[in-house]
């Protein structure tokens, strides 16, 4: 067994506005950390292989695989997930609200992922196209609703967020 | 007025706690003191075990466990056969662990249970297994020669099943044909492939005397009862809890291997136990589907009607047969589809393979049986240069012929017996709805006129859905004002709290969100047997309804005998019963659980009836207390959804690559409960007929390797490859359930291969190549349209 892989280190990262400091194994990823150490089990694990987009989360404000990562490469940063997205707890946010609204989800795996893509697309490109939507999201892979409602959603997510 | 909740596009009670993180998914769930399992798994298809060396494993930091099949009890014995069948003569089950021979790459040999998973997997590298290869068996055209080697040398034969259905007088009918056509179909392996993996979690809890498992199940009372049954435990010593799945699409039905160790670990261990696959091991180690290689016949008269079919089918059964021959059978079923086919021969295969086992995904047969069905009949229309809308015109089953025996017997049991439909109404919806006309006279022409390969194709299809035996229900109105609503099924995102809470708010009148559905855990509802066969709001739908319909009597009986009015003078409305015209004379629900209850106590502040002079006993014979009542229901025989679909695709000569243009569906699912998420189902079912049709296919090497178990290389359409897709329902009625619904989960995947190939040819019509493979791909394409080069 390597022991550099299994070695621990100490990391600080601030993860949907609160510190943490955590002792961890170098080969620990970034997206077990998350569901496994914090506790923060929204971020979901399609294929650990970096395809399926469903442990997509922020890192300093750009969507990054989880699954991709190790916990010590986030060691300094700022991690959002899908956690810290509604405002409060008796408010969603306008994508969450829009997901409700269209019927954007059905078993839910991959809607944390589709969540976290569209939060950052949708901040760089506040009135997509059709096209524009599916290509954003062409990285999330969803089983169960065909991409149809996902995408009448982004919409209706912008067009909510454009009126605030 | 009273309010409607059927038939309404209600929003899901589901999404908001999925949209906030806050699911709760088995790998969700942490246990303290919780260990972790991996497995080892067979790399080779075929091989004898000479020995299982473990104790280097044994020794590794972290390892609490390691167990081969010596080590596993109880559990040494055959999984079970699910579903036999009297065809099914060479059935073959396995062993959780590999006992002394392996028969698919991905069979469990060994578990590690350690600290962490990252532990457990490092204890797999040191274990030794030495293997004596044995020849494997893939092709399964080659599996049926005699002298072929043998996935299972002690059967003698690689035919698990040989099947005949013969109906009419199929020699006759072809003798007389004007025209005979033949095609050979395939159809190739795929895989639900569910974004969320399979899980198992299991704890033993000493002071309950429980075992307590989450597992991502789709039939968690059959897991339930097969772990009781193991264990030597009562029913009520399990609970198996389903909880939010995330998507199952037919793989999570079953009772894995995993399912059986990972609980057994938790009774000898005494700790809690995890197992969570990981992707690769989804590849080669959960359920398959797909691949049948037919030679089917067609014989029609002048007119193109159909005289008869014959087809004669191998289907894959992969390493071993514990769901029985259930997609095959279906297969069979279903292939005469929407239309009369009076004289019918239908015979199937089951062969083994040193492949994954092959079980229900969504769809579970009907692709296959579509692809072939429709495939014929466009070929008839081409040969006989009639329209491909009018062949299938002129072969319906009429809407006065229901109900309708195909004459074989269908999958549960019970006769294949269409119970209603309106077949030509639905092609008639379609065509409008693609101006089929314009479309084929002037659009196409317009645009090959233009050098563009333009194609356009249409497919109908049946669905045998809401099949036996029998699903139920319990609903209960607290006196806090609450409905409870729980049932045996469990869901996969299919939104039965949204669903039959619309069911039960319809019948008592009251808010939706007062309506609590529980599912998926045998602590609530102890009998049933899952959600598949797109069966859970018609099944349990009606249950439902029936246990609701229960309430609402005995609220009516109690309100009325309180207020001294007759039954037939009250009314149910705004979540109260009243006496009509006077709304202040009556009870809320909440009012009348309490009368139900003759407690000596209030709930809160005032009793809602006073004490009385004494008459009895506080509960008469005959009186319960509680407004409550569990109802089942078991439907005659299946009822039959059915559905047309048309696709405008244009094909890429030079990549091969294929492109929607439009895609209309019209659906038929009797009356929906929920528009909205019907809609998201047929959705969800035409994607995966997509990537069925041009994009997904596990892909066997003749050693039995699989060669693209990842992402990377399955390909899965995404939201770049699902075009739009433009819905119109016709609602018929089913005559066999108090709701009138049909199922509607599996509809949009089994029509995907037949349009697809039909659109592509009629592309492809000046190369005049003929589609006959599923999926097709860019490489076949350009294969298709090169052949010099090719």
């Amino acid at each position: 067994m390597n022991t550099i892989a299994t070695e621990r280190r100490v990391i600080r990262v601030v993860v949907n506005g609160s510190p943490y400091e955590r002792e961890v194994e170098a080969r620990l990823l970034l997206s077990d950390f998350l569901r496994h150490e914090l506790g923060l089990t929204g971020t979901h694990v399609g294929c650990e292989h970096g395809v399926c987009g469903a442990c997509t989360v922020l890192l300093d404000g750009e969507p990054v695989r989880s699954c991709l990562m190790f916990a010590v490469q986030a060691d300094g940063h700022e991690i959002e997930t899908v956690e810290g997205l509604a405002p409060n707890e008796a408010e969603l946010h306008p994508l969450q609200r829009a997901f409700w609204e269209k019927h954007g989800l059905q078993c839910g795996y991959c809607t944390p992922g589709m969540l976290m893509v569209l939060k950052a697309f949708l901040a760089e490109n506040p009135d997509p196209s059709e096209e524009e939507i599916r290509e954003a999201i062409s990285g999330n892979l969803c089983r169960c609703t065909g991409y149809q409602n996902i995408v009448e959603a982004a919409r209706y997510a912008a067009q909510l967020l454009r009126q605030r | 007025m009273p309010t409607r909740f059927f038939g309404e596009p209600i929003k899901r009670a589901e999404d908001p706690r999925l949209l906030t993180g806050r699911g709760r998914y088995v790998d969700d769930i942490d246990l303290p003191g919780q260990l972790h399992v991996a497995f080892l798994r067979s790399p080779l298809a075929h091989a004898r075990i000479r020995s299982v060396d473990v104790s280097a494993a044994r020794e590794m930091p972290g390892v609490v466990a390691v167990w081969t099949y010596d080590d596993i009890g109880p559990c040494q014995r055959r999984m079970p056969l699910l579903i036999p069948h009297p065809d099914l003569t060479h059935p073959y089950t396995r062993y959780p662990l590999a006992k002394d021979e392996v028969n698919h790459v991905g069979e469990p040999v060994a578990m590690v249970i350690a600290e962490s998973r990252y532990a457990a997997e490092d204890a797999l590298e040191a274990i030794v297994v030495e293997w004596e290869e044995l020849p494997p068996v893939v092709d399964i055209e080659r599996a049926i020669r005699p002298g072929a080697p043998l996935v299972h040398e002690e059967l003698g034969t690689n035919v698990a099943a040989h099947y005949v259905g013969i109906v009419g007088d199929p020699e006759r009918a072809f003798a007389q044909a004007a025209h005979v056509f033949r095609e050979r179909l395939v159809i190739e392996r795929s895989a639900g492939m569910p974004i969320e993996t399979r899980a198992v979690l299991a704890v033993w809890k000493d002071d309950e005397d429980l075992l307590e498992v989450w597992d991502t199940t789709q039939a968690p009372i059959v897991i339930r009862n097969a772990l009781a049954s193991l264990f030597g435990l009562a029913p009520t010593q399990v609970r198996v809890i389903a909880p939010d799945v995330g998507g199952g699409f037919g793989c999570k039905i079953m009772v894995y291997p995993e399912e059986v160790l990972v609980p057994y670990a938790a009774l000898v261990l005494k700790r809690p136990i995890k197992w969570t696959e990981d992707r690769l091991e989804h590849f080669v180690g959960t359920n398959h589907e797909r691949l049948q290689i037919h030679d089917a016949e067609i014989a029609v008269d002048g007119e193109g009607r159909i005289l008869g079919i014959r087809d004669r089918f191998l289907h894959d059964a992969g390493a071993y047969t514990p769901y029985g021959i259930i997609v095959p059978i279906i297969t069979a079923c279903q292939l005469p589809g929407p239309y009369k086919v009076p004289n019918y021969h239908v015979e199937f295969r089951a062969v083994y393979s040193n492949t994954v086992p092959v079980s229900p995904y969504r769809g579970a047969g009907r692709p296959h049986a579509c692809f072939v069905m429709e495939r014929l009949l466009d070929r008839v229309a081409d040969e006989l240069g009639l329209d491909r809308a009018e062949v299938r015109r002129r072969n319906f089953i009429q809407p006065h012929e229901f109900p309708y025996d195909v004459g074989l017997i269908f999958q549960d049991g019970a006769p294949t017996r269409y119970d209603s439909g309106n077949y030509p109404g639905m092609l008639d919806l379609l065509l409008e709805r693609m101006d089929y006309r314009r479309l084929v006279e002037e659009e196409l022409p317009r645009l090959r006129a233009e050098g563009r390969s333009v194609g356009v194709g249409i497919a109908c299809y049946v669905e045998g859905t809401g099949i036996g035996p029998y699903e139920g229900a319990t609903v209960r109105v607290e006196p806090t004002g609450q409905v409870y609503v729980a049932t045996g099924m469990p869901q996969q995102g299919q939104a039965h709290k949204t669903v039959l809470a619309q069911i039960v708010a319809e019948e008592l009148q009251v808010p939706l969100e007062s309506v609590q559905v529980v599912e998926g855990d045998t602590a609530h509802f102890q009998f049933g047997s899952g959600t598949y066969a797109s069966r859970s709001a018609v099944v349990c739908g009606s249950a439902v309804a029936l246990a609701a319909k229960k309430v609402r009597e005995q609220g009516l009986a109690l309100a009325a005998e309180e207020l001294e009015v007759a039954v037939e003078d009250l009314v149910v409305e705004d979540g109260r019963v009243y006496v009509r015209g006077v709304p202040e004379r009556g009870f809320t629900w909440a009012q009348i659980a309490q009368l139900a209850n003759p407690l000596r106590y209030a709930y809160a502040g005032d009793l809602v009836v006073r004490p009385r002079p004494w008459t009895g006993p506080a509960l008469p014979p005959g009186r319960q207390p509680a407004l409550e009542a569990t109802e089942y229901y078991s439907p005659p025989h299946a009822t039959w959804a059915s559905g047309a679909v048309g696709a405008l695709v244009e094909v890429d000569v030079e990549t091969g690559q294929l492109r929607f243009l439009r895609l209309w569906v019209v659906h038929d699912c009797g009356k929906m409960i929920n528009p909205l998420v019907v809609e998201g189902q047929v959705h969800g079912g035409i994607a995966q007929g997509i990537g069925g049709a041009f994009y997904e296919k596990l892909h066997y090497d003749e050693n039995g390797q699989l060669l693209n178990a990842s992402f990377m290389d399955f390909l899965m359409p995404t939201a770049m490859e699902i075009p739009r897709m433009e819905i119109a329902h016709q609602e018929t009625p089913s005559p066999l359930n108090p709701l009138g619904v049909k199922g509607v989960g599996e509809a949009g995947a089994i029509p995907m291969p037949a349009v697809v190939a039909a659109a592509v040819e009629d592309a492809l019509r000046p190369f005049g190549v003929r589609i006959t493979r599923m999926p097709l791909d860019p490489d076949q394409i350009w294969r298709l349209t090169h052949p010099a080069e090719a």
